[in-house]
């Protein structure tokens, strides 16, 4: 197996960190040695921290001329062998959508962090937000699944970047984080455990780089392979099929299954007080804090609300989400609704309610204890 | 092409895409010779080779023609692929190779800051003034006056010199031939390949089937007569006046 236990970079402590430099920890810790970036508030302590600890752990560098440069940059590092990040806000993501486009269709991990703030256009460029979970999911041009996670605290900005590149490396996709302003730019505790577990790609050489199984192996550049590697429709050994209606049809369904079918192990999730409750709440990243809270005060008082918490975004906890029995449904999340069309179509017929807020500041728990108050 | 070349491609693949009278494959086998003749006296690995292209016609160069790591991105983006891969392994040969649609107007802000930072890349631009993939477009090294298909009443603006570019930017190695000078094409390739830093070459290719159908240049001997008129030599050309070099194509090294 290609996965392996290695010592952590960081001493095994307790520090007292921001969740952007957790983040950029975590990537060094799952060994990324490349990034390639562009500044971006709210995500540029990211790449400052990398630019610093790279050099020391013998990485590369590089901030580029734009965000479409860094995503292409971390794509070509990636095939020389190298694990490769980027991180930005939402108008870089647009930006680097084409590239994630590439990533997914020529199978190239990398991992892309995007530290939310509200737009749309450079809208409140300090400011948290919640609304790029769709651009996350559909902006990229084609039909794909991509993997989506969304950290809320400064210790799961560590773990799941960890965890980002451990998927992206395993299943050759790219892997999103999607935290946001606050998670990025709060500072709390994490604990660096002594040992990380690491997924390396799998190099096997002489094996149909982009077909003959559901996950094939990638070798890099320079190892004699004679690579093709192209966006465009290719065949099990990357040649250009522009013109074969089955290959095209084989790829991209090969694309889409290898996510599909491994849902089980991809699919993260965190339920708190649901086995008996009236009213769910749906909430993830620095809104399931709120959550959390609200919920912890309103069950003291002994109204039945629980906390369902997706962790990974995309895809998304669908069977699990479905086995709740709550009476209703309150989608939490800094935006104007849009989970809550995904929650709408897993749960059809229940009764879904949201709180969407999108001032630029984070839901306060009492917003969603008064909401719930509503609704009982 | 020469027999002995045919060890660096990919047989599968042929016969080309290009059409009749294309300078594009001229080109490949100018490269091809320069690195046969590097490899034969043993200062190149083509196994230690990368070549990354964009989208167009000439991005088909490499991709999927040689028989070596190609990696065929996005429109635009070759030069920024190929920053990635040079990063992060020097001990790779990674050589660009595009069209000036592809190099100069969606990706002229990659070639200008690789060239900025001199990173050890050789870029190599199949020039053919126009945008011949998608149907025969301007581009920005089509000559004044051209007609093209977004040009019906000829082109009003001016063109890139994508040569004295580059150079502002402080490259190492910049240099400008026509596919009709294979040989002294060859020798630039093979100096590009040997510098240590950012190098470009612009090749003037001929395009009968987009670019000389529209503007009375039917064949490729049309083109080859065209081109012999208008040529002129770097060194030429350095004490001749602005309004002499009007509508010329310096060819040479620059310096």
């Amino acid at each position: 197996m290609p996965e392996r236990i290695e010592k952590a970079l960081l001493s095994p402590q307790r520090y007292f960190l921001a969740g952007n430099i957790a983040c950029a920890e975590g990537a060094l810790a799952a060994g990324c040695r490349f990034y390639a970036g562009y500044p971006i508030t709210p995500s540029s302590e990211i790449m400052e921290h990398m630019a610093k600890r790279l050099k020391e752990v013998g990485g590369f560098f590089i901030q580029m001329e734009d965000e479409i440069g860094s995503i292409s940059a971390c794509i070509g590092a990636s095939w020389s062998g190298v694990k490769a990040m980027t991180a930005t806000s939402g108008p870089g993501f647009s930006l680097m959508l084409e590239g994630i486009g590439y990533a997914l269709m020529t199978e190239t991990p990398i991992v892309i962090v995007n530290i939310q703030r509200q737009g749309p256009a450079t809208g409140q460029a300090t400011r948290p937000g919640q609304g790029d979970i769709m651009q996350a999911r559909w902006g990229a041009h084609g039909d794909y699944r991509i993997i989506a996670l969304s950290p809320w605290s400064v210790q799961e900005m560590y773990d799941l970047t960890i965890l980002a590149f451990n998927l992206s490396e395993r299943y050759r996709v790219p892997v999103i984080l999607l935290g946001d302003e606050v998670i990025g730019h709060l500072k709390e505790t994490l604990l660096v455990k002594p040992e990380v577990v690491i997924f390396d790609r799998n190099k096997e050489k002489g094996k149909p780089p982009f077909g003959g199984e559901l996950i094939p192996p990638m070798p890099a550049f320079g190892e004699g392979e004679a690579l093709l590697v192209t966006g465009s429709t290719h065949n099990e050994w990357g040649v250009r099929k522009v013109y074969h209606p089955e290959v095209q049809d084989r790829l991209n369904r090969r694309l889409c299954e290898k996510i599909d079918k491994n849902r089980g192990e991809i699919i993260r999730f965190e339920t708190y007080f649901t086995e008996d409750c009236d009213i769910c709440l749906i909430a993830f990243g620095i809104t399931a804090r709120s959550s959390y809270y609200a919920v912890d005060s309103l069950r003291k008082e002994g109204i039945k609300v629980g906390l369902f918490r997706p962790i990974t975004i995309w895809p998304f906890p669908e069977e699990e989400l479905k086995k709740i029995p709550a009476r209703k449904i309150l989608v939490c999340e800094m935006n104007c609704g849009q989970l809550i069309n995904e929650v709408q179509r897993i749960l059809p017929g229940k009764e879904i309610l949201g709180l969407f807020k999108t001032k630029g500041e984070a839901i306060y728990p009492w917003e969603v204890m008064k909401k719930i108050e509503e609704i009982l | 092409m020469s027999r002995h070349l045919y060890k660096y491609l990919r047989e599968e693949v042929f016969p080309t895409p290009f059409c009749p009278g294309c300078g594009h494959g001229i080109l490949l086998q100018a490269i091809l010779r320069a690195i046969d003749e590097l490899s034969t006296s043993g200062h190149l690995d083509f196994t230690k080779m990368v070549f990354v292209s964009g989208i167009g016609c000439g991005a088909w160069i490499p991709s999927p023609h040689f028989k070596a790591d190609t990696l065929h991105t996005l429109h635009g983006r070759a030069i920024a692929y190929a920053t990635g891969v040079c990063l992060t392994r020097p001990d790779l040969k990674v050589v660009v190779i595009s069209g000036d649609g592809d190099l100069a107007a969606i990706g002229g802000n990659h070639l200008i800051h690789a060239a900025r930072r001199n990173l050890p890349l050789v870029v190599i631009c199949a020039n053919n003034s126009i945008y011949g993939m998608t149907g025969g477009q301007v581009s920005p090294t089509t000559p004044e006056g051209c007609l093209t298909e977004t040009t019906p009443f000829g082109n009003e603006e001016r063109p890139f010199d994508l040569c004295r570019l580059v150079k502002s930017c402080e490259a190492d190695y910049v240099s400008r031939w026509t596919v009709f000078h294979t040989k002294p094409l060859i020798k630039a390739i093979v100096k590009a390949l040997t510098s240590k830093g950012f190098s470009f070459i612009d090749v003037i290719s001929p395009c009968v089937t987009q670019f000389g159908r529209r503007n009375r240049l039917f064949s490729i001997y049309d083109y080859f007569q065209e081109i012999k008129k208008v040529v002129i030599s770097y060194e030429k050309a350095k004490v001749m006046g602005k309004g002499d070099l009007k509508g010329k194509i310096i060819i040479g090294e620059y310096d």
